[in-house]
């Protein structure tokens, strides 16, 4: 039998098939990052526990009621003012920090540039920020003084950043970020992470939630 | 004659067998960077609050994710923005550890610290609603939450 020519294979449609598989994977898939504020949730006390008496010059008190206005310290505030007194208040730097881990004395916040005032916080790490929110508040707003106090914190951590090691926090955060994904880094990373809690103790986030009012 | 004749042969067709190759070439691209949507949003898609402090959600796969807003049907499920939708349907926050326990049963044991709760809510709703959940979540010792938000401007 005479041998024939193989014929080639019709690839017209091929363009079709893949046309229709990627419009399948467009619609049933999604690209947004996920991204948002967030937040550590303290661990539920025991039942017999009994808080610690906090005096009442290291908390920073923010009420927000049922219409989404705010009280701050007992003052009528609006949102865009919030982020100066938190900082202010935190930077104060009035007396002596909380005592360490290993029994050595607490010591006056030397980075603080506040204005060392009798009545306001006595150390970064004592400041306490406390949020009570009404039942009733709406969300959007909850979030935005949840960000504001944020941004306080955060600017402070940058300036102390920038003071001691030259970069800001965001910069040092992202870097140290990027030296953990490769193993060849790994000294750096290191040396990052230390600088990274540094500034994270030196600036510690006490945000905490009060029982909302109904 | 025979000249003109010529011209009458018109334009050759463009050659199209590249066009499989640049489609598929889009198509990994959109394999590779999206993931599966994985949940029929029961609820009115959340109109989420704005915030500059924010941080991304590195790892998909240990985030449980949370919507609460208005529902999609108010004869159902009635109206008000404080829907709290859970997997499929709408749900109670005393449903939600139970929510997080299903969660954490297709994990590892070692990666149930890190797994983090996303809680989509709409600007509107209510901050009590957010917090009867926040509780239940405290309960089952689920303390990583990320309230999520669109990226603000920093000014």
């Amino acid at each position: 039998m005479a041998r024939r020519e193989n014929p080639e294979i019709n690839a017209g449609s091929m363009a079709d098939i893949a046309f229709l598989l990627l419009i399948f994977f467009l619609v049933t898939t999604t690209m947004n990052v996920d991204s948002g504020v967030s937040k550590k949730l303290s661990e539920k006390p025991p039942a017999d526990y009994v808080p610690p008496v906090i005096k009442e010059k290291n908390i920073f008190e923010v009420n927000i009621n049922r219409n989404n206005e705010l009280l701050v310290e007992g003052d009528r505030m609006e949102i865009k003012d919030i982020k100066e007194a938190a900082l202010k208040f935190i930077d104060n730097g009035g007396g002596i920090g909380k005592p360490g881990e290993d029994g050595t004395p607490g010591s006056p916040c030397d980075y603080c540039q506040g204005e060392r005032s009798d009545s306001s916080s006595d150390h970064p790490n004592k400041a306490i920020i406390s949020v009570q929110s009404d039942r009733g508040t709406e969300y959007g707003v909850y979030i935005q003084v949840q960000n504001e106090l944020l941004r306080a914190y955060s600017e402070l951590r940058n300036r102390l950043s920038k003071q001691r090691y030259g970069i800001s926090f965001d910069e040092l955060e992202e870097s140290y970020k990027d030296a953990q994904k490769s193993a060849d880094t790994k000294r750096l990373a290191e040396e990052l992470k230390k600088k990274v809690e540094d500034i994270k103790i030196a600036y510690p986030q006490i945000i905490s939630d009060a029982e909302p009012t109904s | 004659m025979s000249k003109f004749r010529k011209k009458k042969k018109g334009i050759p067709a463009v050659n199209t067998a590249a066009l499989p190759d640049i489609v598929f070439m889009l198509l990994f691209f959109f394999m590779v960077t999206t993931t599966m949507r994985e949940t029929n949003l029961v609820i009115e898609n959340p109109r989420l609050p704005t915030a500059t402090e924010i941080k991304k959600l590195e790892d998909k796969s240990l985030v449980s994710t949370i919507y609460v807003g208005k529902s999609k049907d108010p004869n159902r499920d009635g109206v008000g923005y404080n829907k709290i939708q859970l997997n499929d349907k709408i749900s109670t926050a005393d449903q939600v550890p139970a929510f997080i326990f299903s969660k954490r049963d297709k994990l590892a044991e070692a990666l149930h610290p890190f797994m983090t709760t996303s809680i989509k809510a709409d600007k509107e709703s209510n901050v009590g609603t957010i917090i009867d959940i926040r509780l239940k979540l405290r309960d089952v010792n689920a303390l990583k939450i990320n309230y999520s938000s669109t990226a603000g401007v920093k000014n």
